[in-house]
């Protein structure tokens, strides 16, 4: 950076609080997609809402991108910084402004871990409801931004569907304020466009979600299979009957190595595939509903049942699921998480040709997925020290993203496109439907420095390559979804 | 007045706005207020018709034009829903009138409202491409959420062509409880306390006349039965048959308790500040106003033109912002900003104008 634009810049914070020195910026270069890293100029750590507008601000004046991180969690590369830009780190801004129980909101700053809203509504019986699985570390304002899901999205939705009211300062310097406390509105759906902009539009200040009562009952089963065909048509089953279950997840035979390995689950001796189905609500329509799954699974072939009988075993069995991704870690020294979408009826047909290409391409690849919403989550293995393995990896998930568009499906269900996927946007999207994309994109950010080089493909420089686990991840604080 | 415009296929309709300096859709004209412009008017109504519906996704696509009576019908043919209770579906009104609109019923209490439900968007820009948003699945990140933004936005940044959204399993009963509340104080903590607790109900309304508070449970038929009582042991109150509980959600459903010509009028709210609303409206007696979906939302029916100032007056005093669906009289009441990037995204997405603004 200039120095007279750092000279500048630290005018705006305390100096404690403006990371520019190598070794500060080093944990800083890459996020939950480790095949990329890019050392950013400077790191500022805003501490509140007022300094986070300067710092735009300062960043609109002076033409210099910005790209706003929260814990780096992001898969598709959302947060890796921007050459010759700075990174907004917004994890001081932590302060759950506001918990109102019978308005059932929660009005949070974007630094907030996710699980920590659920904490602080417990006490009231509340809970929030998007569940990421790196949801222990990520942040309320990298959720909004990538507009993430969770195992539990198939009944109540993904983070969009939770944000009721914002206060975002954008790339212009503008400061909006949309919604509120009410579920309703009276106009456009300001907040509905803001959630899932990837960071191109501004950076949320405060974010009024919305909480809802915790159910009173779960009932959690774990179906093994001999086949992960036999597992889908468990599902299919469970859809066509009517019920309407909080979570669907399939885990194939390589997860559940894995997720063995790693967090000592236990699943069915001899099955290739583990379905989780999990029904919540007030008990009696729970116990009644129940009944109907517990026949269902019973006429679907399954080599085992397992029925949680207690909050423990209902962590555990979510436990298993949750760490699926970091476990496979410990298969091979790296991996990729794809994230496309399918039409639920052609999930067997997608996992068959999923497994084909990757034993095409000779790759292991494990699959780990929301079957409820057909959002599949195949994870390529590869040793990165392998000349040529990342290379071959990565035609891989392309393959898979290209078949998910075939089948009328999507590149991304809930990781956004980032840098990962920015190549795809236009096979998902005609030209002008791009042009629209960028035309709304300039209206937020007419000089382009809001997180530049992301969602779009971009003639601007690529990222460093690199390998291995997420630090976080190593140490086990970081899972992958 | 002259006869609209009405396009039978997306190519002519094209043609409508490439050809039309100032225009607005409508669909059956059920929210007239919504689209009262001076300027070309064009009908949605040939271009209508589900395109694709399947059970296993629970996703469908349906053309703008399509009665929601369609829709709802032919979701209940395979015992699916869309649970946010479309309003105005025996008076004719549209799938793509419904999401200009940004209307949703009592149900959008249990799973959320329309914008929870949409998934998708074919529509037409200022610049007359035809161009599609979001996806036909039921979860998709890939590109900006325009299909939620054009929820409510009124027709004014595109003309919406083709719909998905997504459904859910329609539940296999419905049990409907009047609850007895003597003053708006009481009918509010009803609200509040009965949304957080465990019932999860589908429905909390307060009709126009007094406040007792209308709770709707769904699901399996015996678990009702049995957290009715429960219900009763907290509030007195009744329960009401199925053909009564048919003939109240339908009146609220279709506003045949409001004035027939006067301003109808949607304000977005939360249940504490109903006593509020209520005290203020005390010298206008002749407001009528049922409370929906658990205290988010009321509609308030005004008997004639001349309420209107002091009825909007009212709102912005409580910081409330609302909109007109039908009657003469403005189009937005009570606090109503605007922002330079209400401006920016009018202009990425209708750079000529060719679409009114939402002030016009």
């Amino acid at each position: 950076m200039e120095p007279a634009t750092i000279h500048r810049l630290a005018s705006l914070l305390p100096p404690e609080r403006l990371l520019s020195r190598p070794e500060q910026l080093a944990a800083y270069e890459s996020d939950g997609l480790t095949a990329f890293r890019t050392r950013p100029l400077a790191v500022a750590i805003p501490e509140t809402s007022d300094e986070v507008i300067n710092l735009v601000r300062f960043c609109h004046d002076e033409r210099l991108p910005f790209v706003a991180r929260g814990s780096g969690t992001s898969l598709s590369g959302g947060s890796l910084p921007v050459p010759g830009g700075i990174v907004i780190g917004l994890n001081r801004l932590n302060r759950i402004l506001r918990l109102d129980p019978a308005l059932r909101i929660a009005v949070v700053e974007p630094g907030v871990v996710n699980t920590q809203v659920s904490l602080a509504a417990a006490p009231h019986g509340l809970h929030y409801s998007p569940d990421p699985s790196s949801q222990s570390i990520c942040t309320i304002g990298g959720n909004v931004a990538f507009n993430s899901g969770g195992a539990h999205c198939l009944k109540y939705g993904m983070t969009s569907n939770h944000v009721l009211g914002l206060r975002a300062v954008l790339a212009t310097g503008e400061v909006v304020v949309w919604g509120g406390p009410s579920r309703e509105n009276a106009g456009p759906d300001w907040c509905g466009l803001f959630t899932g902009n990837e960071g191109l539009f501004g950076i949320a200040l405060e974010i009024t979600l919305q909480l809802l009562p915790r159910p009173e009952r779960f009932h959690t089963v774990l179906a093994g299979y001999s086949s992960l065909e036999q597992a889908g048509d468990a599902v299919s089953e469970i859809i066509a009957s009517g019920l309407l279950p909080g979570a669907i997840e399939i885990m194939d035979a390589l997860a559940l190595e894995a997720a063995k390995a790693s967090v000592h689950a236990e699943y069915p001796p001899g099955c290739e595939a583990v379905l989780i189905v999990e029904l919540e609500g007030p008990r009696e329509v729970v116990d009644v509903d129940s009944a109907r799954l517990g026949e269902i699974l019973a006429g679907s072939g399954a080599v085992g049942i397992h029925q949680a009988r207690s909050a423990s075993e209902r962590l555990a069995i979510w436990k298993g699921r949750k760490n699926a991704f970091s476990a496979v870690g410990r298969l091979s020294p790296d991996f990729i998480v794809q994230d496309g979408v399918v039409p639920r009826r052609r999930l067997g047909e997608a996992l068959r040709r999923v497994g084909e290409m990757s034993r095409q391409a000779g790759l292991r690849c494990a699959n780990v997925f929301h079957a409820g919403d057909g959002n599949l989550h195949p994870l390529i293995l590869f040793d990165g020290r392998i000349p040529g393995a990342l290379e071959r990896a990565e035609a891989l998930a392309g393959q898979i993203l290209r078949m998910c568009i075939e089948m009328g499906g999507s590149i991304t269900g809930e990781h956004g496109v980032g840098i990962e996927k920015r190549d795809f946007l236009p096979e998902m999207f005609n030209a002008n439907e791009i042009d629209c994309l960028l035309r709304l994109r300039a209206a937020f950010d007419p000089l382009g420095i809001a997180n530049p080089g992301k969602m779009f493909p971009s003639a601007e420089a690529p990222a460093l390559k690199q390998h291995g686990l997420h630090p976080l991840e190593k140490a086990g604080l970081l899972s992958r979804e | 007045m002259k006869a609209p415009i009405a396009p039978a296929s997306v190519t002519e309709l094209i043609e409508v706005v490439r050809s039309c300096p100032r225009l607005l859709a409508f669909g059956t004209g059920t929210k007239p207020r919504m689209s009262a412009v001076g300027v070309t008017r064009v009908s949605m109504s040939r271009l209508r018709g589900i395109v694709e519906y399947e059970p296993s996704e629970f996703t469908f696509t349906a053309m703008a034009g399509t009665p929601m009576r369609e829709v709802c019908h032919t979701l209940a043919g395979r015992g699916q829903y869309l649970p946010f209770d479309p309003l105005l579906v025996d008076a004719g009104a549209t799938l793509g009138g419904t999401v200009a609109a940004g209307l949703s019923g009592p149900g959008r209490l249990r799973f959320g409202g329309l914008r929870d439900f949409i998934l998708g968007v074919q529509f037409v820009d200022g610049m007359g491409r035809a161009l599609r948003m979001g996806g036909k699945v039921v979860k998709n990140a890939a590109g900006f959420d325009l299909p939620k933004f054009f929820v409510g936005s009124l027709g004014r940044f595109g003309v919406l062509v083709e719909l998905t959204f997504k459904v859910f399993p329609a539940p296999h009963s419905t049990l409907t409880l009047k609850l007895a509340a003597s003053n708006v104080e009481a009918g509010a903590r009803i609200l509040v306390e009965a949304a957080s607790a465990r019932w999860e109900v589908e429905a909390l309304d307060i009709v126009p006349g007094n406040c007792d508070v209308f709770v709707r449970l769904a699901g399996p038929t015996e678990p009702l039965q049995e957290m009715a009582k429960d219900i009763f042991t907290r509030w007195p109150g009744e329960k009401l048959s199925g053909v009564e509980a048919e003939v109240i959600w339908s009146e609220l459903r279709e506003f045949r308790w409001a004035y027939a010509d006067g301003p109808l009028i949607k304000v977005a709210l939360t249940p504490p500040v109903l006593p509020a609303l209520y005290q203020a409206l005390q010298p206008h007696k002749e407001v009528r106003i049922q409370v929906s979906g658990g205290g988010n939302m009321a509609f308030a029916s005004l008997r004639d033109t001349e309420q209107a100032e002091a009825f909007s007056n009212s709102l912005r005093d409580l910081c409330l912002s609302a909109v007109a669906l039908r009657g003469v009289g403005p189009l937005w009441y009570g606090a109503h900003a605007s922002s330079k990037i209400a401006q920016a995204v009018k202009h990425a997405l209708d750079p000529d104008n060719r679409f009114p603004g939402l002030d016009e």
